[in-house]
């Protein structure tokens, strides 16, 4: 059973008078009272007579979305808490609007046995303000030479297992861990990336690379392994969890394995879904990440994925790193972005302001999407289940990087860019994780 | 944002009338280097870093000599040897050397953008000599002036970049000047050697057929960059057969045609030794031009109308305060 741990918060006791509540999953849209009592919603109406020792909130303008859920995050605990750590992390998901994140084990030591999952578990439990999952290995050391002890891992809370960071190279690793994980049910979530095709890689091979001279990284190493990977967990009938996609032919290639029956749930990025590699020009080491920003025609049928719902997840790949990783040259920089901060406000800004996908869509594969994929329970607004939300000024414009981030950095590929949606409060399995409602009036500024 | 006229980065940020004004200026010094005291005072005063990451002969030479002739005081700092051994970054080495006060800061590294930090961190106007695959902005521009000195035009100019243009500066930033001037190019090579995308991005022609060489005025042969090619890459099977089937050789070239090559050469590879040693050769003219065209590089950025000379350092640092 995946375990999520939370420091020991109080329960919030919250009323949120007169908010637009929309959760699409749940059929809910409509403007009314919500009421959180010890951490649970029990009561949704007009005008709700407010408890006296309950602190209430002013909903007028505001929008009560359920709390969103990433399945891949980089809290890089333990041993690099240069970067992040569980409190700071959890904080900048708390800010995003997220109640439940998953973190990745590619850490120093790698997550790869079950004292270093309960360590990093500790962890969180100590620091998080949000509940926090970790995801374990795939292989020791993730070396893709041998297979983590699974089933201790999965007892002991492993919510999937993820060589994240590298590829699983050999096809007959890959096989064996689907085998060995199917009766536990829990997912693989893989990093598609064909080495051999890479090595030496910056960014997206076409037009840009080829005029900064940048080492290129053709969208074929992905699809590659997407068409492979799906093949292995047909035939072993497994499940599997392609993380950030970020190419037509892969999308084309999940599509291909749904029409079958293979059971594959995928992801793409606010990056890949709002940036090209046109954004490389800038050689700024901020637009660097694996796998890279992709063409324009790739990240229109990223788009097209989400809308279809052949990509099912959003996920950030939230990827902190200190700022002399970053200000390098831009081979020397350090793969990896930011994201939990602003992964709403962008895709709010880039393709729901502009009519390319409904509000809907996107919360679904930032709620429904990834708790099917890792068997989480889905925040929803409903009256007796445990208060996972967040309060909204949907329409609050702002430019990132001029306040401050939650996250211990700021590796943002957003930096500069106006974006829409201030979240003022979020509370993650009952209790107030993120509170700035006392910031006034942010869509008036 | 770096202001790119301020500096010279990369030819795609530069205009056809700064061109001009370089190459008019470079043949104004031909007479300085022809003197017996081969100096003028021009920059008197002024101060030129050379910050070399990457080993050069020819470059760091003649920027070495140009930033002398016109009188400004001269650092050249080697990497090796310096603070960067001792794992220093681009970044503090940069500061450091700002707190020089240098006016113009050339810079050789061999990774990307390098010159574009350089610039972004410093108060100096930086000379891009080199950075990694992506631009070498001065050899650009003496090869259009070798070109023009020897043609006499440049416009509808007939070029074949016959090679590695995957790996190369040079090609990057020729294909841009020289489509600026109005030349005609091609690129010559194995398919592995010719970057993907590059005929999207920049309109030049591609022949997979050594013999597409024959059609050009000029035959601009690129060196075999095998310290950039990584292992197991296999571009090409072995350097014998791209010798045998790409190298430019005498019996492959038609009268009249010119050769130039951006040094240093493989003999034997890329380039026949009978055709660099020739009289179609203007290697030896490239290297001479050089001299004059970093001379005017150097004196250009510090009269440039609206950004050139000494700089308000404190108005710099305001506006890097501000960024």
């Amino acid at each position: 059973m995946t375990r999520l741990a939370q420091r020991n918060l109080p329960a919030a006791d919250v009323l949120i008078r007169g908010a637009h509540l929309y959760d699409p999953v749940e059929g809910v849209d409509r403007t009314a009272d919500l009421l959180v009592r010890s951490g649970r919603i029990v009561q949704i109406g007009e005008g709700l007579d407010a408890p006296p020792d309950v602190r209430v909130v002013s909903g007028a303008h505001r929008t009560v979305l359920p709390g969103l859920v990433d399945p891949h995050v980089h809290l890089r605990v333990p041993g690099q808490e240069h970067k992040e750590d569980c409190a700071s992390g959890s904080a900048a998901a708390a800010a995003g609007g997220y109640t439940t994140i998953l973190s990745m084990p590619n850490t120093d030591p790698v997550i790869d046995s079950g004292t270093t999952l309960e360590a990093a578990l500790e962890r969180a439990a100590e620091g998080a303000v949000i509940p926090v999952g970790f995801l374990a290995a795939i292989s020791v050391g993730r070396a893709g030479e041998s297979l983590t002890e699974m089933r201790d891992l999965a007892a002991r809370g492993a919510a999937g297992f993820t060589d994240d960071g590298s590829p699983v190279e050999s096809p007959r690793l890959l096989r064996r861990a689907l085998q060995y994980v199917r009766p536990l049910g829990l997912p693989l979530a893989l990093h598609e990336e064909e080495p051999s095709l890479t090595r030496g890689g910056h960014m997206h091979e076409g037009a840009v690379s080829a005029t900064l001279g940048l080492g290129a990284w053709p969208s074929i190493a992905e699809t590659l392994m997407v068409a492979r990977d799906i093949r292995l967990a047909e035939l072993e009938d497994a499940r599997i969890h392609l993380q950030h996609l970020s190419s037509r032919g892969s999308v084309e290639e999940v599509a291909r394995g749904r029409e079958r029956g293979v059971r594959v749930s995928s992801e793409a990025s606010p990056h890949h879904l709002t940036l090209t590699d046109a954004a490389v020009r800038s050689l700024d080491g901020n637009v660097k990440m694996n796998p890279p920003l992709g063409s324009e025609d790739d990240r229109q049928a990223l788009i097209e994925g989400l809308r279809s719902g052949v990509i099912d997840c959003i996920a950030t790949d939230h990827a902190p790193h200190a700022l002399h990783e970053k200000e390098v040259p831009f081979e020397a920089a350090a793969f990896g972005v930011t994201g939990l901060e602003t992964a709403l406000p962008i895709l709010l800004e880039e393709l729901v302001e502009p009519g390319l996908v409904p509000l809907a869509t996107i919360l679904r594969a930032m709620t429904e999407g990834p708790c099917s994929a890792f068997d989480l329970e889905r925040p929803a607004l409903r009256v007796g289940a445990a208060a996972n939300l967040a309060l909204w000024d949907l329409a609050a414009p702002w430019t990132v990087g001029d306040a401050p981030f939650k996250s211990r950095s700021a590796n943002s590929c957003f930096l500069g860019r106006r974006v829409r949606g201030r979240c003022l409060l979020t509370i993650a399995a009952g209790r107030i994780a993120h509170d700035e409602t006392d910031r006034k009036a942010v869509s008036a500024v | 944002m770096t202001d790119t006229r301020r500096h010279l980065l990369a030819m795609d940020d530069v205009g056809a009338d700064d061109i001009e004004r370089i190459l008019e200026t470079a043949a104004g010094f031909e007479d300085v280097v022809e003197r017996d005291v081969k100096k003028v005072p021009t920059l008197r005063g002024r101060t030129v870093v050379n910050l070399f990451y990457e080993s050069s002969t020819r470059t760091s030479a003649s920027f070495e000599l140009a930033a002398k002739r016109l009188s400004a005081d001269v650092v050249s700092v080697k990497a090796a040897g310096s603070s960067v051994d001792k794992g220093e970054s681009l970044k503090d080495t940069i500061s450091t050397l700002n707190a020089y006060r240098p006016n113009i800061i050339v810079i050789r590294h061999p990774q990307i953008g390098a010159a574009q930090l350089t610039a972004r961190w410093s108060d100096a106007h930086v000379v891009n000599a080199g950075d990694g695959k992506h631009q070498h902005p001065t050899q650009c521009l003496l090869d259009l002036y070798t070109i023009r000195k020897r043609l006499g035009r440049l416009d509808g100019v007939k070029v074949a970049i016959v090679g590695d243009v995957l790996h190369s500066r040079v090609a990057r930033s020729n294909i841009a000047g020289f489509q600026l001037m109005g030349l005609d190019v091609t690129l010559v090579g194995p398919p592995a050697l010719i970057p993907p995308g590059i005929a999207e991005a920049t309109g030049v022609r591609i022949a997979e057929d050594p013999a597409a060489i024959g059609d050009a005025d000029v035959v601009y042969v690129l060196r075999m960059q095998h310290e950039r090619m990584e292992p197991g890459q296999n571009h090409v099977p072995s350097l014998r057969e791209y010798a045998s089937v790409w190298g430019v050789t005498a019996r492959r070239l038609r009268p009249g045609q010119v050769v130039m090559h951006p040094g240093p050469m493989n003999r034997g590879v890329e380039i026949a030794p009978d055709v660099a040693d020739s009289s179609a050769s203007l290697i030896g003219e490239q290297v001479e031009a050089g001299l004059v065209v970093r001379m005017a590089v150097l004196y250009d950025l510090m009269t440039r109308p609206g950004v050139g000379g000494v700089i308000d350092l404190h108005e710099r640092t305001a506006e890097r305060g501000a960024a």
